[in-house]
């Protein structure tokens, strides 16, 4: 099977197509049809997805599985996996029937919540896979369509600014990114990434309007490109859309952003800016290593004020990209490692916790802290699910959530010690706000009125967490589950850095010594 | 005069006696009862003349002494024309029957105005640009108009022919101008004059002269301020058709006009084009914010999409009329397809134009509202719609030109353009559900729509191949 890429990627679409052509009507065996149509293939997609990790070699740091066509005016569709992107693949098959089977409940427009969501897991997956510059935007960009339209249709009492929000926001970070990606193809000539992996930008300092840019080129392109990946992922200060566009989300659509969006900024970091433009990285490491030390920390303090759940969420998530943006630019093993890792376990940590406020937001149709209390004693399955995710999120050891941020603290040592102080007590604060949050929702006497109903979850919700309950565990005590499929790829990546800032360095001695 | 410059301007001459005939038609048999009819023919023999430009074969073939070039720039050109004109008469026969508007010269008219955008494309000389230009004016003024009766269609072709012949002023005292300093008005001659980059300074009058009245064409900032007022006053597939053939024609004439003739100094006007384009994407993106009348808010859309096309213009280059030529071609596709849906707007038999009567569109049609998702984020750029291409064209073509600060200029103005095409998404997904649109509209109007989406979907595999040709086209421009 020479185009299992392919296959992967365009499956959700195909059905949503069907979905879209051949259902008609709104009753409810419609949708019934919609939901189980949509559950089928994004399993089937995840199924198929297995095939990849069988048929993966680790031990090969280039790109796997690779198809290429001819494509318009000298692009090429191209797509390829490697040990970095491979597992973000998974990572969205894996998730999506989740996804699917948390809205099960939803009755407004359910074939079209259903496209949207199948459409936007092809568009997600091509982001990974894509082989091209102009391939990539595509995908990247393209996410924005479905996303807009599920936040605004399904989302909450404020969806209108919250979509528009989120759009405009996302939209200005990456049309930035369009131009650096053109002025690459015009100095390359080609928009094929392994390509220009290999190409060097150039990096002398040349001046713009009187303004001297050090790292030239590469600085710039550098800048562009963090534009879009920083608003995506999001650092602070270019945050604010995220709290907005997660509490009107709907559950599913939450789940969505921060499992798996918020890693296209990660993502971006690890395969365009630290690869293609290292001196440019070199020079503004410091920079980024700050900017995620004060995400850490400023997120968590804002989370600990926080009356909304889902807010509180999302400003942890914020806190924990943080991590994953320092992590990055230690650029050592253990950083990057971690990072990664990180993003694979925040994907399924901050995935289960959005559910968990699903699950009792679908009973109370309310997300205010206040509103809660003594959930244990009517729902001990969930005080249990939900006491295990927030220690995750915490970081308990045995949790997946541990390994990633001890990695990456490990690297930020290594690079900069004063940013892993600062970043250490991130980890303090992310207990408490977690802990203070857990406290509040379900510990104490059940005194108010309207919870002395509320049940317990259902079979369903149940067989929603067992896959993410077992994968956070399972991470959490055998990592080498991950690190032995990224390591490789990772060490590659560091190697031809390194490379590259000695060569670029030795042709700066070279110039200055003529 | 021989045969060989008759088969050159042989589709003109057709289109030009058909248009006498069915003028003589129409005045003999049965008058206004036999416009349905000859909208239907007119259509037909746009598409029939469009396929035999298309398939005319290569070749550059001048004609009357330089005054008409037929070449592969000007076959492409007049495709889009003729193809663009013949879907917006189509969708015009229903909507204009309906309110009693549709006379048996509105057909005859468009055929002579596109007779004159294909002189247009085709010219070679002042005089030729000139007799071009004025004929597709002149019937533009008149079918602005032609709902008689009511005040804000004669005032929008009033509007519309005023700054109209002041910018015919102003483009002829350019040609004069231009003739005067270079002594000839033949392109190939002013071509001839400039050398080693440097023209006469009178001749830089003529050439900014020229480029102002075809702004004004155009419609690119700040020769726009017709624009909005007569896109609304006109009934409405009057607008569909100034938005479509007419750009087309304008802007391949610009091309031409600069390159053909002033191809030796580029750097002199680059930078006004360059200037027009900024000005264009920022004042259309920025003024369509407010508007709450779809065929205003399409106005400002199409002056800033002007602004887009002007930028492949400014570059300078070969790849950059291919970009404007794409560009083009993407955009009337989108246009026809947008005004098919809003032909279609209308609430107890009356038209309606304001975007809040959009409420919940999507509840109620489906399929349409979808078609319609689809115009919208491919007019504002959004990938992975055939729109997005269209900017990415001018992008490349802009950077390649070393023109990086008008590349980024061009991606803002974008980010501020899609605000306002959200805002219809807005009401049509997002609304309140209140009493909205009735069903309207014709299968045509429908089936132009939802094949216009279709295209925007279905193009990013290979842009239907137009990619070659517009390239073959531009490098008959540029050499």
């Amino acid at each position: 099977m020479d185009n299992l890429l392919s296959i992967i990627t365009f499956l959700p679409l195909v059905a949503a197509l069907i979905l879209a052509f051949f259902l008609r009507g709104d009753d409810a065996a419609a949708q019934r049809n919609a939901k189980w149509l949509a559950l089928i293939a994004t399993s089937a997609t995840f199924l198929v997805s297995l095939f990849l990790l069988v048929d993966f070699d680790p031990a090969n740091p280039g790109f796997q599985f690779v198809e290429e066509r001819e494509w318009i005016l000298g692009l090429t569709y191209k797509l390829g996996v490697d040990g970095i992107s491979i597992l973000f693949v998974l990572l969205t098959t894996f998730l999506m029937p989740l996804v699917i089977a948390s809205a099960w409940e939803v009755t407004h427009r359910v074939k079209e919540y259903m496209i949207a969501f199948l459409v936007l897991e092809s568009l997600m997956i091509g982001v990974f896979v894509a082989l091209d510059l102009v391939l990539f935007y595509l995908f990247f960009e393209a996410g924005l369509i479905p996303m807009f339209l599920i936040i605004g249709i399904w989302g909450g009492k404020e969806r209108i600014y919250a979509s528009f929000k989120f759009f405009l926001y996302t939209f200005l970070g990456s049309v930035l990114m369009l131009v650096a990606m053109i002025a690459m193809f015009v100095d390359a000539g080609t928009t094929d990434i392994p390509t220009l992996l290999n190409h060097q930008f150039g990096s002398e300092t040349f001046s713009v309007l009187g303004i001297q840019i050090v790292g030239g080129l590469q600085t710039l392109l550098w800048l562009a490109f963090f534009a879009s990946f920083a608003v995506k992922m999001p650092m602070w200060p270019v945050h604010t859309w995220l709290p907005d566009a997660h509490v009107q989300a709907p559950t599913a659509g939450s789940v969505v952003l921060a499992a798996i969006l918020l890693k296209m900024g990660g993502y971006g970091f690890l395969r365009f800016s630290l690869p293609m433009f290292p001196v440019a990285s070199d020079l503004l490491a410091p920079l980024v290593l700050w900017l995620s030390a004060i995400a850490i920390v400023y997120a968590s303090l804002v989370a600990l004020a926080q009356s909304d759940m889902k807010k509180l969420i999302a400003y942890s998530s914020v806190a924990h990209m943080g991590f994953v943006t320092a992590g990055i630019f230690t650029v050592n093993q253990q950083g990057l490692d971690g990072a990664i890792f990180q993003m694979i376990s925040h994907g399924f940590i901050s995935g289960a916790l959005f559910l968990c406020v699903g699950v009792i937001y679908d009973r109370m149709h309310t997300r205010e802290i206040d509103a809660y209390g003594g959930l244990v004693n009517r729902m001990p399955a969930y005080a249990l699910v939900f006491m295990l995710f927030t220690m995750a999120n915490v970081g308990l050891p045995g949790t997946s959530g541990f390994v990633g941020e001890f990695l990456t603290l490990m690297g930020m040592f290594q690079a900069n010690t004063w940013v892993a102080a600062v970043a250490a007590t991130g980890v303090i604060l992310s207990a408490a706000y977690a802990l203070w949050l857990y406290r509040r929702v379900v510990f104490g006497d059940l005194i108010k009125e309207s919870l002395r109903s509320i049940t317990d979850m259902s079979l369903r919700e149940r067989a929603i967490f067992a896959p993410l309950v077992v994968m956070t565990i399972l991470l959490g005590v055998y990592p080498s589950l991950v690190t032995d499929i990224i390591g490789p790829s990772v060490e590659a990546l560091i190697q031809t850095y390194d490379t590259a800032l000695l060569e670029a360095d030795a042709s700066r001695f070279a110039a200055n010594g003529e | 005069m021989t045969s060989a410059d008759i088969s050159a301007v042989l589709p003109e001459i057709l289109l030009s006696a058909y248009a006498m005939a069915a003028l003589l038609f129409g005045v003999y048999t049965t008058k206004d009862k036999a416009a349905p009819m000859l909208v239907w023919v007119t259509s037909g023999a746009f598409v029939l003349v469009g396929l035999m430009v298309g398939f005319a074969g290569g070749g550059t073939d001048v004609a009357f002494g330089g005054m008409f070039i037929d070449d592969a720039f000007s076959r492409f050109s007049k495709v889009m024309i003729l193809f663009s004109a013949a879907a917006v008469l189509l969708m015009s026969e229903g909507y204009m029957a309906r309110r009693g508007i549709l006379r048996f010269e509105y057909p005859v008219l468009v055929t002579l105005s596109v007779v004159g955008m294909m002189v247009m494309v085709s010219a070679g000389d002042l005089i030729a640009l000139y007799m071009g230009l004025e004929l597709q004016s002149l019937a533009l003024y008149v079918i602005a108009s032609i709902r008689r009766d009511s005040a804000r269609s004669t005032e929008a072709g009033l509007k519309y022919f005023i700054l109209g012949a002041l910018s015919s002023g102003m483009l002829l005292y350019g040609a004069s101008l231009t003739y005067g300093f270079a002594g000839t008005t033949t392109f190939a001659g002013i071509l001839g004059v400039s050398t080693a980059g440097e023209i006469p300074l009178g001749l830089l009058f003529g050439l900014v002269f020229l480029i102002t009245g075809l702004a004004f064409k155009v419609s690119a900032v700040p020769f726009h301020m017709w624009t909005p007022d007569v896109y609304e006053g006109a009934p409405t597939p009057v607008t569909a058709f100034l938005a479509t053939a007419p750009k087309v024609a304008a802007m391949a004439l610009f091309a031409r006009v600069v390159f053909d003739a002033f191809g030796g100094v580029v750097n002199d006007w680059q930078q006004i084009v360059a200037v027009l384009s900024v000005l264009s994407m920022f004042l259309g993106g920025v003024a369509a914010i407010g508007q709450t009348n779809i065929k205003r808010l399409m106005a400002y859309s199409s002056i800033a999409h002007m602004g887009y096309a002007l930028m492949g213009l400014a570059a300078g280059t070969a790849f950059g009329v291919q970009a404007m030529l794409i560009y083009m071609a993407i955009y009337v596709t989108m246009s026809v397809g947008t005004f098919a849906f809003i032909l279609s707007m209308e609430k107890d038999g009356q038209p309606v134009t304001d975007i809040a009567s959009l409420n919940m569109y999507s509840k109620k049609n489906p399929t349409q509202a979808m078609a319609m998702l689809v115009l919208l984020f491919s007019l504002a750029g959004v990938p992975p719609f055939l729109g997005f291409f269209a900017k990415y064209y001018v992008i490349l073509a802009a950077v390649q030109a070393d023109l990086v600060w008008l590349a980024v200029l061009a991606v803002i103005a974008s980010v501020i353009g899609a605000f306002y095409y959200l805002r219809i998404v807005f009401f049509m997904y997002f609304g309140e559900e209140r009493e909205g649109l009735d069903g309207g509209g014709s299968p045509i109007l429908w089936g132009m729509l939802v094949v216009s989406a279709a295209i925007m979907v279905v193009g990013i595999v290979n842009l239907f191949g137009i990619e070659g040709s517009a390239a073959a086209a531009a490098a008959t421009l540029v050499d």
